[in-house]
Formats: structure tokens, C-alpha cells, sequence
């Protein structure tokens, strides 16, 4: 009798278990489903909305058909380049200081300070340019969007920037400090053509999760329904004219959005997915 | 007591002829230390050196003269300080965090210990060669070799194609590289990356070549190859070899140094001598069981 | 030197040219100085973005309060009265759904990437996932508005509202725009970021761990259950806070379906408001500036919650950095 009460305990241990693991592999299956939802509805909805006019045309008037993005992807470009051109120089030079030079303390110090701005909600990032640039220049304008997207970058590309630098093995500097060569010789023409790959890969993935930032343009770059005119005012840029659009009464608009979600996903979603296939096993987690 | 902080005691009573017991078993030891008279280019005079990781001492205060132009070993058991003792001589021991050492090191005749001498220029005199083959990965064989140079911006007056064949001859690589000289410096065999170290170090031309158990990431054939290369280069440049392969060391070199790990676990040079002293007639009981193989 | 080299000509020249550059290493000193500037931007940076936020809420925290303006439930602009509680309470409340949700996910991912999946698919699952964690948050905010959110208005709410609706929380109006929706796509949005972090954890529990249970007879759920996740907690709950501290900061895909409602009501499925989507939603129409204070003063407290949220999940993410079994006793 004992001997078959076991048997039924061990029994039901086994369907709870079977059960259990089941469910584990629903939430994987489930959650890759929910994946080909979000993209399949994007790829199909855009797919049918997206023309030649959409990369070439300007937004028509409300009521209008047709028309395009034309002005919100260049703004876009422009805005992140903006970013680019600010953000990167920091965060390389941040990662060097913080690989090569800085004391354990100071390194563990700044790196806390800046995985806590990468923490701050994006939103806060928007105000935080706007008190400080667009209230001051009494303008909303590109230069406002690039500054917030730069602030997006500079954490994300520094750590990353930090970590490619030390992936560097000790014994390729220790080869060029036996050759006589000066320690800052040694970072630009050894370690940092070393890290090269890495680094370029830490600064697409950043300008990628940037490009897809919304919040920090509402109120810098705002948007525009025409071409933008100069650095110095309002720009239109694809994140902000697809929540406009989506939010907006208008089918004809929300099938814009669809286009615009399309070229936005394939920049950005494109760019992450073919450097995490490229470097598999890597941890890019904060990306 | 394993820690040990240098004080100023400790070292004045290694410069002045004071008593106590700790003198006496210098004096003891350095009975066995050869003297060695060199005047040829490249001799290095080692006075009271000693290396420390933070406070914990782990070279012993050294004093020998390592002579020019000639290939001297340093052998001992593992963890008896032979590589970081190596690594004093050209002030690489410095770039590890928290590595500090004292004494003197005279490159003939002049300290690069001293205050004011860069240790990056000692480096260009003082080369080195490490235990696994280090060329740079992202360089050609042709630029590897050139990198001293280029690193460091030197316009030389011989033209840098002659100075790299003659940096690959010196170092018998150059028949088997001569044809892909614009290939990655990583995709030649182990033995081949470390005779391409070797290269890139001679080609700036320095007074010393240390190399620092060069040997242990390779295979026999290999290994063949670089003592070969060692004794030939003998005559152009002083070579400090830093093995725990006794049969190595009695192959390749002209004077051998034996250190060991005294019970503070310091390393301590034990015996000085020709290498045909050191392995046939030691004059130290520890440097003869070590050499016929009943401990290390 | 006294020495002659060997070859004279080259090395004197090496000697002279070295001397140039480092005597003194003017090099060294000016690209060390180079790298710590940039450096010293970065803290300058973190530093303005308190002060900048602060001094942009200091109308409206001289006219409220900082802690009143938290705890007052007030939003009228016609009236120039200003308080945070509501959308501080939606903000808490659709981030602690979305957690709820989204943890057994995310750990059932984690385990059956670590534990189940053939090593063929493992890869393909974990990078599929994180693929999830690229798509820009605008996304997420047109899928649910558009996708989503019908499909919840007519098939899942009123089976919820028949079903459930003796609890105070499923509840008629019902129209789609609701705390709910929002928690539901935060949930999706978070999924990833928790399962990424566990996958690492749960990776570093020692094999010989669980072994050791497997041999005394116990199912692999039993393993997982008693072995897994309890050596990996430390971990795993820095992980939940993590995810917490995206939901608590996310904006874009919020605002677009929350419906921006300024009431608190037990009812998750009628709309609300958190602190991000108001910023977003009135920032532009702000038309006076202690309204537009009163919407900064609602980002400062929302940038200090998730810093302290945010910390939070640092220390114990750190330290199980440093010891994969966090606190175990």
C-alpha cells in the first residue's frame, strides 16, 4: 500500500511538473506570437500604405489623400545626426577615461552616475531640454531634439564604448608599452582599432534606440508639416508625425502612421536584430 | 608574515656594511653570486633591486650584473619571482595597478630607476618579448613589425621596407612571410606570431631583448626555432631569458641565475653563474636539487 | 648614455625624436585631460538635469508645495489648481499591473530558455524576444491603439465586466481607452527586459545545484521551483524592479491608450492618466506658466521615483554580480 501511495504522490509531482514546464514554453511561444502580431500587423498595414510619394512627398492638408513623410524622415535624420555629432564624441571619450585611465572608485562612481541618467524616463529627458534650450531660445528647434536624443545616447554609447575598450586584452597594450609607444599613442592606434568593431557597433545601436525615441521630441523639435528651415526651428521627425497621425481621427492618416512605423521599425529594429545576429552570445542587454 | 612593507631600515642596511643576522645571510648568498666584468654594449648592472605588488615583496633584493651581448637565463621553480624580476628591467612592472619597485637598474651605466628617466624611452631600449605571441590584430605581419616605428611617429633615415625585412631576417621569419607581408599578423601559426614579436621588437633596435618563458605556448618544432633565433641574435643583442625548462636554459645561454622563494615569499636569487657551473658544479645545495629535478 | 650602440644612426634618431615627444609626455597629459573632460561632461550633465528639472518646478512647488503638490488630487487648469496624486496613483498602479502580468512570462521565458528549450531553438527563442525590446515604444502605442485596444473593447471587456464584474475593478464605462489596456502593453513591453536579466541568473546557477536535487528524485519542476529560483531571487527580484522602472518612465505607448482621464477610480477599466502620459498629452497646451510648472513639477517627482526605483534594481542586480546567490541563507 505504501509502496503504491508513493507511486500516486510521485505520479502527480510528475504532472505538476509536466504542466508547470508547459506553461513555460506557452509564455515563449506566446510571447513570439505577440512578436509577429506587433510586426505582422506593421509589415502588412504599412506595406500596403507605403508608396514612392510617402519618401518623397510633403504631408497634404487634412481631407487631402496621398502625401507623404518626406519632411519627417529627413527631420529625423537631421535630428539624430544632431545627437550623433554630440553624443558620440562624449561617450567615446568617457568610455576611453573610463577604461584606461580612471581609479577603480572615480570609474565606479561615474559609471553609477551615468547608468542612473539612463534610467531617467525619456520624457523627463524632453523637459530637461526644453527648460534648457527651447525656453532660452524661445524656439522649439532641431538643435533642442538632437540635444535630447544626444542625452538618450551619451549613457548607453559610454557604457557601451567602456566595454568594447575592455574587451582589449591587457597583453596587446603591454605589447605596445614594451615597444617604447606612449600611453595615449597606445589607445588611439592599438586599442581603440582593436575595440573598432565593438565601438562602431555600441554607437549604431545607440543612435538606433535613439532614432526611435518619441518622447523627448514633443516639445523640442515639436514637428512641422513642411520642410524645416534651419537648425534653429521647429522639425518634423517620424515619431512625433506618427503619433499625430495615429492619434488623430483620420484613416487615411492612421495608414501613414502604418508607413511610417514601417520605416521606422526597419531603421531601428533592423539595425539592433542584424548586430545582435552578428554578435550572438554578446550581452547588449541595456540596448 | 607574508606581508612585509619596505622600510627605510630595511633598505639602508643593504647599502651600508652594518651587523645583524639578515646581512650575514646576504653576505652568505651573495657568495654564490657570480661577478661578472662587461663593458660590451647592452651590460645591465642590477643593484638592490627589489618588485612589490602593494606591500607584499616579491623579489628579494637582487644585486648581479647580467653581461652584454650575451644570453643569461633566469630558472626557477614557479612563483619565485623570475618574471616579475624580468619585468623590473624595463620598468614594464610599473603598468600593473599597485606594482612598485625599488633599487637600481643600470643599462650600461646609466639607471633607468632614475627620477628623471621616462620609462617609455627605456622601452624602446629594453625590448620585450611575452609568454604568448601578442602582434596586433588588427595590423599586417608588414605592419606589425613597422609599429614601433609607427606608433611612435619616427621618421627613420633608412627606408622602413629595408628596416621590417631586416627586423624578419634577424628574427629567420622573412622566407616564410616575404610573400604576405599585407596578411593579418594573427593568421600565422603560434611559432610564427611569436618570431613576428620577436621581429617587431628588434626592429627598433634595442640594446636588450627580454623574453619572458617565450616558449610556453608553443610546440617542440616551434621551440627549436625560437632557441635557434636566440642564439644567433646573441652577438647583436643582450638576452635575458626567463624559462622553467632547465634544458632550454642549458641550450641557449651564457650565464644563468637561479631564484627561489625564500619563506616570505619573496623571490631571492640564489645562485649566479655560468650556465656550465650552474647545471654541471652548483655551489648552492638548492640550486643543485633543483637542476637534477628532486623539487620544482 | 656611455655606451656607443651597436648601429649607430638609427637610434640616435630614435632617442632624439623620442625625446620630442615625451619628455614630460605632453601627449599623455593632454589626451588624459581630453578623456576626463568628456568625462567631467557627462557628471555636469547628470548634474544640470536635476537643476534644470528642479528650477522649471519651482513655480509650481512654491505655489503647491513639493510634498502637497503629490498628495493633493487636483487638476484644473480653468482654476489654476495643480496636484499629482492621481496620475502618480495611475502611474504606480499600471506599472504594478503590468509587473503582475508580466513576471510569470517572463520567468516561464527565462526557464525555458535556460532550462528546456534544445540548444538548437534556444538561440532563435532568446533572440526573438529580445527583438521585442527594439521596437520603439511609438509602436507599441500604434499597435495598441489601434490593434489592441478594439480587440479588448469588444471581446475581452465585457466577458470581463460579465464574468468579474462583482469586483469593484472590472466596471462599466468601458471604452477601450483604460488603465488596463495600458498595463497590458506595458506588459508586453517589459517581458523582455525582465526575461533577459533572469535568463542571465537563472544561467549562472551552478550545474552541480541542480544535480544534486535531480539525484534525490526531484521532477524537473521541482528543480526549477526549489533549486532555480530561489538560488537565483536576489537576481530575479532586481530584474522585476528593472522592468518596474521601464513601466513606471515608459510615455508614448501609454498615452496613446490610457484616455488621459484625471480621476482615480478602482475601476481598471475606465481611463486614466500617469504622470508621463499627462506630460505629453498637456505639455504643448500648457497656455500659462504655472501650468506648465505644475507639469514639470509632475516630471520631477516621476525622475525621482524612478531613480529611486532605478537604484534600486542596480544594488541588487550588483549584487548578485558579485555573488550569484544574492542573499541566500
Amino acid at each position: 500500500m505504501a509502496l503504491s501511495a508513493a507511486d500516486f504522490n510521485y505520479r502527480r509531482r510528475k504532472l505538476i511538473s509536466a504542466v508547470m514546464l508547459g506553461a513555460a514554453a506557452t509564455s515563449a511561444i506566446g510571447m513570439i506570437a505577440v512578436l509577429f502580431l506587433i510586426l505582422g500587423y506593421v509589415f502588412i498595414q504599412g506595406g500596403q500604405a507605403i508608396d514612392f510619394a510617402f519618401f518623397t512627398e510633403l504631408p497634404r492638408p487634412v481631407g487631402q489623400e496621398g502625401g507623404g513623410m518626406a519632411n519627417a524622415i529627413v527631420g529625423s535624420l537631421i535630428v539624430l545626426a544632431i545627437a550623433g555629432v554630440l553624443a558620440i564624441p562624449v561617450g567615446f571619450f568617457a568610455g576611453i577615461y573610463l577604461s584606461e585611465y580612471a581609479s577603480t572608485t572615480f570609474a565606479g562612481a561615474v559609471r553609477f552616475v551615468i547608468e542612473t541618467m539612463a534610467g531617467v524616463p525619456s520624457i523627463v529627458i524632453g523637459i530637461f531640454a526644453f527648460v534648457l534650450i527651447v525656453r532660452p531660445m524661445g524656439t522649439y528647434s532641431a538643435i533642442a531634439g538632437g540635444f535630447a536624443l544626444a542625452m538618450i545616447m551619451i549613457p548607453i554609447f559610454a557604457r557601451a564604448a567602456e566595454e568594447a575598450l575592455k574587451t582589449v586584452p591587457f597583453s596587446l597594450r603591454e605589447a605596445a608599452m614594451a615597444l617604447g609607444v606612449p600611453s595615449w599613442r597606445i589607445v588611439l592606434r592599438v586599442v581603440v582599432p582593436t575595440a573598432g568593431p565593438g565601438i562602431i557597433t555600441a554607437a549604431m545601436l545607440a543612435l538606433a534606440r535613439a532614432g526611435g525615441e518619441t518622447a523627448p521630441l514633443i516639445f523640442t523639435a515639436l514637428g512641422n508639416r513642411f520642410w524645416q528651415e534651419g537648425l534653429t526651428s521647429p522639425i518634423a521627425t517620424l515619431p512625433v508625425q506618427i503619433w499625430e497621425y495615429a492619434s488623430g481621427p483620420y484613416a487615411d492618416l492612421h495608414r501613414q502612421a502604418w508607413a511610417g512605423s514601417l520605416v521606422l521599425v526597419a531603421m531601428t529594429v533592423g539595425i539592433i536584430g542584424l548586430v545582435r545576429l552578428l554578435y550572438r552570445g554578446t550581452s547588449f542587454r541595456q540596448f | 608574515m607574508t606581508q612585509q612593507a619596505p622600510t627605510q631600515t630595511q633598505r639602508d642596511s643593504r647599502d651600508h656594511s652594518g651587523a645583524g643576522p639578515s646581512l650575514q645571510a646576504t653576505q652568505e648568498q651573495r657568495s654564490h653570486i657570480a661577478k661578472v666584468e662587461s663593458t660590451d654594449p647592452g651590460t645591465i648592472t642590477i643593484e638592490n633591486l627589489e618588485a612589490y605588488y602593494g606591500n607584499f615583496r616579491a623579489v628579494a633584493p637582487v644585486t648581479f650584473t647580467i653581461p652584454g651581448r650575451k644570453v643569461t637565463a633566469v630558472i626557477g621553480p614557479s612563483g619565485c619571482g623570475k618574471s616579475t624580476f624580468i619585468r623590473c628591467l624595463n620598468r614594464m612592472h610599473e603598468t600593473v595597478r599597485g606594482a612598485s619597485s625599488r633599487g637600481h637598474v643600470l643599462l650600461d651605466g646609466e639607471d633607468i630607476n632614475g627620477p628623471k628617466v621616462d620609462p617609455v624611452l627605456i622601452r624602446r631600449k629594453i625590448g620585450m618579448v611575452f609568454q604568448k605571441p601578442n602582434p596586433f590584430p588588427t595590423m599586417s605581419i608588414y605592419d606589425n613589425v613597422a609599429s614601433g616605428l609607427k606608433l611612435n611617429g619616427i621618421k627613420s633615415g633608412r627606408p622602413m621596407n629595408e628596416i621590417v625585412e631586416q627586423a624578419l631576417r634577424q628574427a629567420a621569419l622573412w622566407d616564410e612571410v616575404k610573400d604576405k607581408l599585407k596578411q593579418a599578423g594573427t593568421a600565422l601559426s603560434g611559432g610564427q606570431q611569436q618570431r613576428l614579436c620577436i621581429a617587431r621588437a628588434l626592429a627598433v633596435e634595442p640594446e636588450v631583448l627580454l623574453m619572458d618563458e617565450p616558449c610556453s605556448a608553443l610546440d617542440p618544432i616551434a621551440t627549436l626555432a625560437i632557441e635557434d633565433l636566440i642564439r644567433q641574435l646573441a652577438p647583436d643583442v643582450t638576452i635575458v631569458i626567463v624559462t622553467h625548462n632547465m634544458q632550454q636554459a642549458s641550450r641557449v645561454s651564457d650565464m644563468t641565475a637561479f631564484f627561489m622563494m625564500n619563506e616570505q615569499r619573496s623571490g631571492e636569487l640564489v645562485e649566479y653563474a655560468t650556465t656550465e657551473t650552474i647545471f654541471t658544479n652548483p655551489a648552492d645545495k638548492r640550486t643543485e636539487d633543483y637542476v637534477t629535478g628532486r623539487f620544482g | 648614455m656611455t655606451v656607443e650602440p651597436a648601429e649607430p644612426g638609427l637610434l640616435q634618431k630614435l632617442q632624439a625624436s623620442a625625446r620630442e615627444q615625451v619628455t614630460g609626455s605632453p601627449g599623455d597629459v593632454v589626451f588624459k585631460l581630453l578623456a576626463l573632460g568628456f568625462t567631467l561632461i557627462i557628471l555636469l550633465l547628470a548634474g544640470l538635469l536635476l537643476y534644470t528639472v528642479w528650477t522649471g518646478a519651482s513655480e509650481s512647488i512654491g505655489e503647491f508645495g513639493f510634498f502637497s503638490f503629490i498628495v493633493t488630487q487636483e487638476w484644473n487648469p480653468v482654476f489654476r489648481e495643480f496636484g499629482a496624486l492621481h496620475v502618480i496613483v495611475g502611474t504606480l498602479a499600471s506599472s504594478a499591473i503590468a509587473v503582475v502580468l508580466a513576471v510569470p512570462v517572463a520567468l516561464g521565458i527565462a526557464l525555458f530558455i535556460t532550462e528546456l528549450a534544445p540548444p538548437a531553438i534556444r538561440g532563435i527563442v532568446a533572440f526573438t524576444i529580445d527583438i521585442l525590446a527594439a521596437i520603439p515604444s511609438i509602436v507599441y502605442g500604434l499597435w495598441g491603439l489601434h490593434v489592441l485596444l478594439p480587440f479588448l473593447d469588444q471581446h475581452i471587456n465585457p466577458l470581463l465586466i460579465n464574468y468579474l464584474g462583482w469586483l469593484p475593478f472590472f466596471d462599466r464605462p468601458a471604452f477601450g481607452f483604460s488603465l488596463l489596456t495600458a498595463s497590458i502593453i506595458l506588459a508586453i513591453m517589459i517581458v523582455p527586459i525582465i526575461s533577459a536579466i533572469a535568463r542571465e541568473v537563472i544561467g549562472s546557477v551552478p550545474t552541480a545545484q541542480k544535480e544534486g536535487m535531480l539525484a534525490l528524485g526531484a521532477t524537473r519542476w521541482e528543480v526549477m521551483w526549489k533549486v532555480i529560483l530561489p538560488y537565483a531571487r536576489a537576481g530575479i527580484v532586481g530584474a522585476i524592479i528593472l522592468g518596474l522602472a521601464r513601466a513606471i518612465g515608459e510615455t508614448m505607448a501609454v498615452t496613446m491608450v490610457i484616455g488621459n482621464a484625471h480621476y482615480i477610480s478602482a475601476n481598471i477599466l475606465a481611463p486614466s492618466a500617469t504622470m508621463a502620459s499627462i506630460i505629453a498629452n498637456e505639455f504643448r497646451e500648457a497656455t500659462y506658466s504655472l501650468y506648465l510648472s505644475a507639469l514639470i513639477h509632475v516630471g520631477l517627482v516621476l525622475m525621482f521615483i524612478s531613480l529611486i526605483v532605478n537604484i534600486l534594481a542596480r544594488v541588487l542586480v550588483w549584487s548578485v554580480a558579485s555573488d550569484p546567490g544574492g542573499d541566500r541563507r
